[in-house]
């Protein structure tokens, strides 16, 4: 046994460390169209925009049309709103528009843009033991607060949360008790939780289109109104918070609402799932979609 | 099957980069710590060393959480910029290693026979000789250190995802890719990325464990 055990020892983790100065890593050298002055562009989200894949495959055309780096933080609309309000991220990408609205008020968010929609629809067992099937999703929350089928919510201040709490609030019921139960999760592991626990849940169609092949859960109510599922993206003003990218926020607007992107929502997921995720909203307005 | 995407190759390879990393800074910090803890008698010691065995077990969510707050833009050390990059993935999991290799360390050096350091100092060593020969002594003990550092960091998710934000690419480790396939649905991905990371922990811990056994005779 010699002495050098722990140099040796060292010198294994160096290599396993090798290249990495400081273990700030650059992989994928990518080729920029104009090298811009401030390189990373924070963008908060929700999870439903990262668990569908959707931005799995924008990001990648951003950069490369940009030489921007997008740090994609997947968390509840919830969290990105926060994250906005605290000058944490550069541009978000949620779905909760009356929270939003708070944000845009505020003079927090700025290039407040429409980008896509889809719906909410509530999922359940196949055998549909509180009988919502094809009922309107307030009359279906009474049917099943009413035989007290077991529920379960996201509970973690995310987009769907905020809108099933609102769809709650209409039926006129405070959902507690031991059928209630929040999941704490993002919207895939609901699913997978609803789905075991032979459960209904509210979720947004894309998640649910992108998981279904995992899933023990069927379509119970859909096609309200009131469960448009809307996208928007913003900046956080710049004059706000001096730490912002404003250039990089200012060009992922753009790219999210640009023709190019908009066609490729429109496709996204129509080989895997048979019909689109989301639909392309760009230049229209919130009236429109009603 | 998934061993040949380069992704998760990328995504390998970072694991072993940020917690190796982490590893090595919370050797530094943490043998001299516990060397220094094991050998010195002051007042207030029996309270550090109390803290010490508490941070051995210090939650990593708890750890993510204070090292998220300290480097937000507008956090004491936001404006070092390191947030979602693997330099903070580096910090956390430095911050929740260093106390368990100190501890271990502290063990290890207390458990060297007392009757070795009088004779070493009855030799008449200085003082950098008697501590190179006091940590030659106690290096089974100080390996195990190491591999418990390791062993906690490179399967930590709470505090990585926290402060790296599982960027593609860039943050994105074993624990965190797993997390995020089982919430993409997709369960052999994840199963996958979960045997790597079990192939890779179970390697290094191997290499150590030869490192700390050769030429030992049970």
């Amino acid at each position: 046994m010699s002495g050098k055990t722990l140099a040796l020892l060292m010198l294994l983790f160096l290599v396993a460390a090798g290249g990495c100065g400081g273990g700030g890593c650059k992989e994928q050298p990518k080729a920029p169209a104009a090298e811009p002055a401030v390189k990373d562009v924070i963008l908060a989200t929700t999870t439903s925009t990262v668990d569908t894949g959707l931005l799995d495959v924008l990001v990648p055309r951003f950069e490369e049309q940009t030489g921007y780096n997008v740090k994609t933080i997947a968390v509840g609309t919830g969290q990105a709103l926060a994250m906005g309000e605290r000058g944490e991220a550069d541009v978000l990408l949620v779905h909760a528009p009356a929270a939003e609205r708070k944000l845009v008020d505020a003079g927090i968010g700025v290039n407040y843009r429409l980008v896509m929609h889809n719906d909410f629809i509530i999922v359940g067992p196949p055998e549909d033991p509180a009988g919502i099937k094809g009922k309107p999703s307030v009359e279906a929350f009474r049917a099943i607060a009413g035989t007290k089928a077991v529920f379960v919510s996201r509970g973690d201040d995310s987009g769907t949360h905020k809108k099933e709490l609102a769809v709650w609030k209409e039926a006129g019921i405070t959902p507690a008790g031991n059928w209630y139960q929040e999941s704490g999760q993002g919207m895939g592991a609901t699913l997978l939780m609803a789905s075991e626990k032979r459960a209904y849940t509210l979720t947004d169609r894309g998640t649910y289109l992108a998981q279904r092949a995992n899933l023990r859960l069927a379509i119970l109510s859909e096609g309200d109104r009131s469960l448009l599922n809307i996208y928007h993206v913003m900046q956080v003003n710049p004059e706000k918070f001096a730490k912002v990218n404003a250039e990089g926020a200012r060009a992922f607007v753009e790219f999210m609402v640009a023709p190019e992107t908009q066609g490729i929502i429109a496709d996204f997921g129509r080989d895997r799932f048979g019909g689109p995720l989301f639909i392309p909203d760009a230049g229209k307005t919130m009236e429109d979609l009603d | 099957m998934a061993t040949a995407d380069p992704e998760v190759v990328d995504i390998t390879l970072r694991t072993l980069q940020v917690s190796g990393s982490a590893t090595c800074v919370a050797v530094l910090i943490g043998v001299p710590v516990g060397t220094l803890l094991a050998h010195t008698r002051f007042f207030g010691r029996g309270l550090v060393v109390s803290l010490v065995n508490f941070g051995m077990g210090l939650p990593p969510v708890v750890v993510g959480l204070a090292t998220w707050l300290c480097l937000t833009r507008h956090g004491p050390l936001g404006f070092l910029g390191l947030l979602y990059t693997p330099a903070a993935m580096v910090i956390a999991q430095a911050v929740i290693a260093a106390p368990i290799v100190a501890g271990f360390t502290i063990a290890a050096i207390q458990s060297v026979n007392p009757k070795l350091r009088l004779q070493l100092l009855a030799l008449g060593v200085d003082r950098r000789q008697y501590l190179w020969l006091l940590l030659r002594e106690a290096r089974l003990g100080i390996l195990a250190a190491v591999i418990a550092g390791f062993g906690g960091v490179v399967s930590e998710v709470g505090a990585s995802i926290m402060v790296g934000g599982n960027v593609r690419g860039e943050t994105r480790v074993l624990t965190t890719a797993t997390v995020l396939e089982v919430s993409k649905g997709n369960f052999e991905m994840a199963a996958a990325l979960s045997v790597i990371l079990l192939f890779l922990s179970f390697g290094i811990t191997a290499c150590l464990t030869f490192l700390q056994q050769r030429g030992k005779q049970p």
